[in-house]
């Protein structure tokens, strides 16, 4: 049950017993995102038992755990995600950049094009692929001429490594594109709306190694222009991509640091016994 | 144990007569059970094309009309009209004034005799009229016309009538020719079959459908949008669910009564207009769409919602950029199977009183109209035999509808139809 964590320089030492409450000292820059004390519950179940973290801009977070842990019902309620499950109900409170996101007068539309998501399976409009990234500038307004429309496209896919690969077939469907690319069509989806995070749901499980590859270069060099947190079961992707790691566990936050700390030294029993594949 | 069990157990002998005998008596159910299945596949494909080969061997003849010729010395008859009488809007009140039937039935009775006008239609002469009007120079000429027979000639000529008519029908035997009735397509009901057409029941039909699915369409696909995509899951819902259900279950007479009551009695509408028909058809076809969209909305990969939400866009664009697009072809299908049967629909319109005689097609909404099977029944009712091949020739210009119908929502469906 406890989870209180701190973001802290890999030399000092944690306290595993201070209050979830605490600020969390230390943190190299600033956090993007900051949850306290979250719960949910999807009815009666809690899924979610008094997570606090802290996202920062600088690093590309990992969410690991055995399955059913709840690190993607978390990471669903960084962007308001989980408001479409009529009986989940989440409880704390989340932050961006100081705004809670739960507030009443937080606008969830806004919310979700500032947080972008990319999801497990990819999951292109069944639609050109120029219209696909252009949907999202569309509907927010962000574009104000064809020019200015088809820059965003051209960056956007640029950024996700796909312009090469399809600037000559910008009208053909994105779903005709293989798994790999329809993925990296989905990331420079959610970069074209200009996000501060992007969140990541397992973005690497239903794809094969030379994409899987493709999308794990690809978070590298989006780090630091956007927060991002990336939930995976492959631990050596966590090792791999992230500066951070959360290990998540029944519902808690067993443990959250640096990834090289976590995976080299955990502090807690569940998490080592969880990396070395005890279970899991 | 084991060796117990071991013991038991022979070697199977897959090779052995009893086993052979099993694998013939599969083979032999496996024929059975594709034999089965293609005497149904017959018996139905037989039933079909026997209703077809009837339909159409009847009908065909309801869009032939047997004529016989009449030469009319305009001249001679008129005391010398000039053709200008004839033209503009005062033409047809001229030739009324001429008395042009008069005319006509006297140069039957030159040319076949006292009772000749009893071998012609009665409204026979509105072709000439029609003629005259669309080429008034004529009655400055002597002019020979093919007119229609009368009805029971019509009959004996072509099939066999009764003696006095076929006595007739030998008697001119080499006079009869066979032309196509342009009236069947032009006229609307009338009382005698040799003028009697379908038009005014077509366009019934059409402005009716026009009404229903104006008003279906959009009714059952927002309320299918707002159930699978807004609605709360609660008592109330469930009941609505379950309501539409049912609704979609009720016999067709009692939308015909629920109209009666409502839009006519309540509502003061006018009778036997298209509006009310199409508003009864409206009601019974919309929970058909309301469960065939809900069921294409349902079908619609979440996976699209969640990629949309996660960008940021609004429920309202989810539904209407992304859902309902994807689920129009499954909407379409369910509306023109809803409209399918609307259009065959007779019970209901019986009892909002569309089964009139109406002998001018309906020119809006509110006019008193008829509809296709409406007319069919009616049709089918008659007395005389004339009606018969008209009958017939009525339901394969319903048929025809319905095929164009059907032909419009899958060309629709193929368009809208999304490639993944």
């Amino acid at each position: 049950m406890n989870d209180d964590l701190k973001m802290q320089e890999p030399s000092e030492s944690v306290d595993m017993t201070d209050s979830a409450t605490t600020d969390m000292p230390g943190a190299t820059s600033a956090p993007k995102m900051t949850a306290r004390n979250v719960d949910v519950f999807y009815g009666e179940k809690q899924a979610i038992k008094n997570v606090s973290i802290d996202v920062s801009m600088d690093n590309v977070t990992a969410f690991i755990g055995p399955s059913g842990c709840g690190k993607s019902t978390f990471l669903r309620c960084m962007n308001r995600m989980n408001d479409t499950i009529p009986i989940a109900r989440v409880t704390g409170e989340i932050r961006l950049e100081g705004d809670d996101i739960y507030a009443p007068h937080m606008d969830v539309v806004q919310l979700r094009a500032r947080v972008g998501m990319v999801f497990q399976k990819p999951n292109p409009f069944p639609k050109s692929i120029y219209d696909n990234i252009a949907y999202g500038p569309r509907i927010h307004g962000l574009a104000t001429s064809k020019d200015e429309l088809d820059h965003i496209v051209e960056s956007s896919l640029q950024r996700a490594g796909l312009w090469g690969e399809v600037k000559d077939r910008l009208q053909d469907s994105g779903t005709a594109l293989s798994g790999g690319q329809q993925q990296r069509l989905c990331i420079a989806r959610a970069i074209a709306v200009d996000p501060e995070v992007i969140l990541m749901d397992e973005p690497c499980s239903a794809l094969d190694p030379i994409a899987t590859a493709k999308i794990e270069e690809l978070i590298h060099e989006l780090r630091g222009k956007y927060a991002i947190v990336i939930v995976t079961h492959n631990m050596q992707q966590a090792a791999r991509v992230s500066q951070k790691t959360a290990f998540f566990h029944l519902g808690t936050l067993v443990e959250y640091g640096e990834t090289t700390e976590i995976f080299t030294n955990p502090r807690e029993e569940k998490t080592r016994d969880y990396i070395t594949g005890r279970y899991g | 144990m084991n060796s117990l069990t071991e013991a038991k157990r022979q070697p199977t002998d897959w090779q052995g007569p009893a086993m052979q005998k099993r694998i013939a008596r599969r083979y032999a159910a496996e024929r059975r059970f594709k034999a089965m299945g293609f005497g149904a596949i017959l018996l139905s494909a037989g039933f079909l094309a026997f209703l077809l080969v009837v339909m159409v061997g009847n009908g065909f003849r309801g869009f032939t009309q047997t004529e016989l010729p009449l030469e009319i010395d305009f001249p001679a008859a008129t005391g010398g009209a000039s053709p200008s009488e004839f033209e503009g809007p005062n033409g047809n009140t001229n030739l009324q004034a001429l008395g042009l039937r008069d005319i006509v039935d006297s140069s039957i009775e030159i040319q076949y005799g006292d009772d000749g006008t009893e071998l012609f239609s009665p409204g026979g002469w509105t072709t000439v009229s029609a003629m005259i009007l669309a080429d008034p120079k004529i009655v400055e000429q002597k002019v020979t016309f093919d007119l229609p027979v009368a009805s029971d000639i019509d009959v004996a000529y072509k099939d066999s009538g009764n003696d006095e008519a076929e006595a007739k029908v030998a008697e001119y035997s080499n006079q009869f020719s066979t032309g196509f009735n342009w009236n069947f397509l032009s006229n609307s009901d009338a009382t005698d079959p040799m003028q009697v057409g379908i038009w005014g029941a077509f366009k019934g039909s059409l402005i009716t459908m026009i009404v229903t699915l104006l008003l279906a369409f959009p009714v059952g696909v927002l309320t299918a949008l707002y159930l699978e995509e807004y609605a709360p899951t609660n008592r109330l819902t469930d009941l609505i669910e379950v309501s539409i259900n049912n609704l979609a279950a009720v016999p067709s007479i009692i939308f015909g009564l629920l109209g009666l009551a409502v839009f006519l009695n309540f509502f003061g509408m006018p009778r036997s207009g298209a509006l009310v028909g199409g508003l009864t058809l409206a009601l019974m076809t919309m929970p058909v769409i309301v469960i065939s969209g809900r069921n294409a909305v349902k079908a619609v990969p979440p996976s699209i919602r969640e990629a949309a939400l996660g960008i940021g866009a609004s429920p309202l664009q989810v539904v209407f950029h992304h859902v309902l697009p994807l689920a129009l072809p499954g909407i379409l299908t369910g509306t023109i199977i809803g409209m399918a049967r609307a259009l065959g629909e007779t019970a209901p319109l019986l009892m909002i009183g569309m089964r009139a005689f109406i002998a001018t097609p309906p020119s809006g909404i509110t006019d008193p109209a008829t509809v296709l099977p409406v007319q069919i029944f009616l049709w089918s009712d008659e007395v005389d035999r004339g009606f018969v091949e008209k009958t017939s020739a009525a339901i394969i210009v319903l048929l025809l509808f319905l095929l164009m119908m059907n032909a419009l929502a899958i060309y629709l469906r193929n368009r809208f139809e999304t490639r993944w």
